[in-house]
């Protein structure tokens, strides 16, 4: 690649303005003609039997159109192992478990039928906890597997498990050891944007559905499932993406409310939409899941890492989502954070009455960090080292193959930490007393895809016009990240076009080619390779037909030039027998001769030549199709191993705060994030996911936590549940981009849309540990679990 | 039961009807078709629908329909130029990152404008000030906060 024309320029993104307009449409601003709404009727416990549903009165509602439940609908199978359950028939598990759902003319009518449909319940002693689920005597969530068997115990059939080394052996080299659990708990999206859908049969009994999704794809396949489950079998969900209000890893699974729409739409033969509102979006779509992790690690004299062992329990909830398979990701680091020679990585999984939990940004990452990286200073002090210095003495390097068999290709990880500890002044800010520290911490994340399903792969479908458009048809999400911008300056960029006559098609599974998901922070890295070699091919065909066609048009530009200024002089130059050699250039939307490159006749615009390859006998239109598949392996998750992504990301933060004794507040003073990024793409959106992921990090650490009692949510809603507003976000940031140039990269770049918020709440919890000598165990890091351990100090 | 009301919507007047337990987000949006403004959370915690009554920014998910009755009403479809084309302070947005899915963003501009109406050269505590009720997810406010003062300066080198 020579200069960069576009890639790494501030550029403002090419969805700003209709969104800034209020002129972009979320599923919210969506109707169809005839559209009825739907509404769910959640179950009132946490555990019990449906002894019986009676739905007559809402059905003689005027204005409601249908009342199911799953006595009167075909049973639709939903999740990752198929465990749950569109419509719950015989019992409910969780408080939010769909009973019943009505289709009205309007939402107050369906609210209204909601309230008239009764249950009644026979209720059943729950699992609360990880502990209670793997009670002996606990009682069953689930009594029979999703293949019919009989079970007898609340443990999930996933196992995730790394072992590599003499864990003994290392333990026996250790001279400093440290040990601790650390939790972290459920915590909500919270898009802003809230949930919702709209289900259409047409009169062949197809399918179209506007979700709010980030996997519009393998939406696509359980749609179609669902369908068959239906009676349908053999016809087609047509998957529509609207423009997102934030998704951060909600939409990485099909949910409930989806297939009660499809249900109601085929009852109704009308579109029928559900939305949710943000007291339903907190207590029935499911959060990021907590875990509990139990971690020793141990160095020897020197600081070199020789041993860590980690033991996972996760809380499932009631139902298992695609998020549950998150320890893949937490094995990452486990692992591959720093150098280890011998480790044991093990997660677990239990059944619980609670709400069940899904995917958000970090997927793991950020559960795992916390333990690690808060458990990596207290090995520093054990061991009397600086924890900046133990960081860098067992610091990754490129080249290096980790234990679970990750190629490490690119590593910016010393970088990183150096560029971090300059920043923050590190060491002197580490003995500045008066309550005030500085800590810091680093992560690790897949940064070239992320093989979780058999194809990691995105197509990507270029069509130009005879105006000189190219028009592309994209299967993954935009959901405010910043991937239009990136994926419309790599078109720019390889084909040679300018930004402005890039046209980025919706996400829709009926034009789009396939993508597995805007997940995996592999949406630009899987985008822009798969733009980049759709654009070679439109290249090469281009510059084929130009061979016979080019010179023609450049003939007529010289006529064009001579009628303007008679007295023009062209340099003398055989046209013809340059473009017989086929050796062409493509920049700016002008296609030249590399001979002639300035010479104005010479330089015939796109449109004009993709006129002239199509309106003539045989003639064609450019239109080219990839696929990228990036060069990782689906992992063994039993063995852990496997190089699951094409390129890994690093990073480390590090921050100042003020702790005040008296009231426990913490106070961040400064907040430095230095992040390999490969290349940095457009630094605008670049700082924009970084600040967003910094302030979603800062939740995580300090305040965000869904509270539940007996399975039942107590905050559902932004009163009680506080996200960071302006007023947290109130002081210095600095971003530091670590260019890399990865070789698998687009232009050098890895993804980078998880990683902001993986390193923050440990860089903190250390901050305060510097500050004020009590390590924290439990996010959020609240005023009261501050004073707390003040207290037991 | 309906009442009729008479305002001004983005600088045109109106004359409709609309049910008194109506909130003025309903009327917006589901009478008048005026989608830009956005229900985040309905109950005034998030700012996403907020709007100009008079020159104040309220939460329309609070502010009860009948009561706009007499007044001047600027939502998000109103602060454009008459060309199709942004104001200053939406253009800023657009320049400087200060939208990312968008949801937040109706909002957030609607209490800049309202900001900058009152005080057209806001220091950075102002500006976080002004915009303490409306949440964004996405941008962390940064840029947001860099969007406004960057409108400002714009806007008074107009002048």
């Amino acid at each position: 690649m020579t200069e960069l024309k576009y890639i790494g320029k501030e550029t403002p993104r090419p969805d700003g303005p209709d969104k800034a307009a209020g002129r972009a449409h979320y599923i919210h601003d969506l109707s169809r003609p005839g559209m009825l709404y739907g509404k769910v009727k959640f179950s009132e416990h946490a555990h019990a039997r449906i002894l019986r549903i009676d739905t007559s009165k809402a059905e003689r509602l005027p204005g409601v159109q249908a009342v199911i439940t799953a006595e009167n609908t075909p049973e639709v199978r939903i999740g990752f192992i198929r465990d749950n359950f569109a419509l719950k028939k015989g019992k409910v598990r969780q408080f939010r478990d769909e009973i019943a759902a009505v289709a009205a003319i309007d939402a107050d009518i369906a609210a209204e039928a909601i309230d008239l449909i009764e249950v009644e319940y026979e209720a059943l002693p729950g699992v609360f906890t990880t502990e209670e689920a793997l009670a002996d005597d606990a009682p069953l969530v689930h009594e029979i597997d999703p293949r019919g068997r009989p079970r007898n115990d609340n443990r999930l059939p996933l196992r995730f498990h790394h072992e590599s080394g003499d864990l003994e052996a290392g333990r026996a080299a250790a001279k400093h050891i440290a040990s601790g659990d650390f939790s972290t708990p459920v915590i909500q999206q919270s898009c802003m944007g809230t949930a919702g859908c709209i289900a259409e049969f047409d009169l062949n009994q197809q399918l179209t559905i506007w979700a709010k999704t980030q996997i519009p794809f393998l939406a696509q396949r359980d749609f179609n499932q669902a369908l068959a489950d239906m009676g349908l079998a053999g016809k087609n969900a047509r998957v529509i993406v609207s423009a997102l209000g934030g998704a951060f890893g909600s939409g990485l699974d099909t949910h409930a409310y989806e297939f009660i729409s499809i249900l109601l739409a085929h009852r109704t033969g009308k579109p029928v939409k559900i939305v949710y509102n943000r007291d339903e979006e907190f207590a029935y779509l499911s959060p990021r899941q907590s875990s509990q992790v139990s971690i020793t690690q141990g160095c020897d004299d020197e600081g070199q890492l020789t041993f860590r062992e980690i033991q996972v329990w996760q809380d499932n909830g009631a139902y298992t989502s695609w998020g549950a398979t998150f320890p893949t990701v937490m094995m990452l680091p486990a692992t591959s954070l720093y150098r280890v020679p011998n480790i044991f990585f093990d997660a677990k999984l239990v059944y619980t009455n609670n709400t069940y939990c899904q995917a958000m940004r970090g997927y793991g990452n950020p559960e795992l960090a916390w333990a690690l990286e808060s458990n990596l200073d207290d090995l520093a002090e054990a061991a009397g080292i600086d924890p900046f210095e133990l960081r860098l003495r067992n610091c990754n390097q490129p080249g290096e193959t980790t234990p679970m068999g990750l190629k490490v290709t690119t590593c910016g990880l010393k970088e990183c930490l150096q560029t971090v500890a300059d920043k923050i002044a590190w060491p002197q800010k580490r003995s500045q007393g008066k309550r005030r520290g500085v800590g810091m911490a680093s992560l690790f994340h897949v940064g070239g895809g992320g093989r979780i399903y058999r194809s990691d792969g995105t197509g990507m479908i270029l069509k130009l016009d005879d105006f000189g458009n190219v028009n592309v048809y994209f299967g993954g999400v935009e959901m405010g990240q910043g991937m239009y911008s990136a994926l419309s300056l790599a078109v720019a960029e390889a084909l040679g076009v300018k930004p402005e006559k890039i046209f980025i098609n919706p996400t829709d599974t009926g034009t789009c080619p396939w993508d597995v998901g805007t997940h995996a922070s592999r949406g630009a890295f899987m985008a822009c390779n798969a733009a980049i070699a759709a654009s070679k091919k439109v290249r090469a065909r281009i510059f084929e037909r130009a061979r016979a066609l080019f010179a023609n048009e450049a003939k007529k530009n010289l006529k064009k030039l001579h009628k303007k200024n008679p007295d023009f002089k062209a340099a003398d130059f055989d046209v013809e027998a340059e473009a017989r050699n086929g050796e062409f250039e493509l920049q700016d939307g002008f296609v030249f001769l590399p001979a002639a490159p300035d010479e104005s006749w010479l330089r015939v615009d796109l449109s004009q030549l993709l006129r002239a390859i199509h309106f003539r006998e045989q003639g064609e239109m450019i239109t080219a199709e990839a696929f990228y598949d990036p060069p990782n392996e689906l992992p063994d998750w039993e063995k852990g191993y496997g190089n699951m992504s094409a390129t890994y990301t690093w990073g480390t933060q590090g921050v100042e705060v003020e702790v005040d004794t008296e009231t426990g507040e913490v106070k961040i003073l400064h907040l430095v994030a230095a992040h390999d990024v490969g290349k940095v793409l457009n630094p605008q959106t670049l700082k924009g996911q970084t600040y967003g992921a910094l302030a979603q990090g800062i939740g995580y650490a300090l305040y965000e936590e869904v509270l539940s009692e007996q399975g039942r949510i107590l905050n559902p809603n932004f009163r009680d549940y506080k996200i960071p507003t302006v007023a947290e976000m109130n002081f210095p940031i600095d971003l530091e981009f670590i260019e890399t140039n990865d070789p698998e990269g687009p232009f050098g770049a890895k993804g980078i849309g998880e990683p902001g918020l993986v390193p923050t709440a440990p860089a903190i919890a250390n901050a305060i540990y510097n500050a004020i000598g009590v390590r924290i165990h439990d996010l959020p890091i609240t005023p009261e679990k501050i004073l707390a351990a003040l207290k037991n100090k | 039961m309906k009442i009729d009301l008479s305002f001004t919507l983005n600088g045109s007047p109106i004359n409709t009807s609309v049910a008194v337990d109506r909130r003025l987000v309903d009327l917006l949006r589901d009478e008048l078709d005026l989608t830009g403004t956005k229900i985040g959370c309905e109950e005034g915690e998030c700012g996403a629908c907020t709007v100009l009554v008079d020159g104040q920014a309220v939460n329309s998910c609070l502010f009860p329909a009948p009561e706009v009755d007499g007044k001047h009403v600027i939502t998000i479809e109103g602060l454009g130029e008459s060309d199709n084309r942004l104001s200053e302070l939406q253009q800023a947005f657009v320049d400087q990152g200060g939208i990312q899915c968008g949801f937040c963003s109706p909002g957030m501009i609607l209490s800049a404008r309202a900001l900058l109406n009152e005080n057209p050269n806001p220091s950075q505590d102002e500006i976080r000030e002004a915009l303490g009720g409306n949440l964004c997810r996405c941008t962390g406010y940064v840029q947001i906060v860099d969007s406004i003062q960057t409108a400002a300066a714009r806007e008074n080198s107009d002048d």
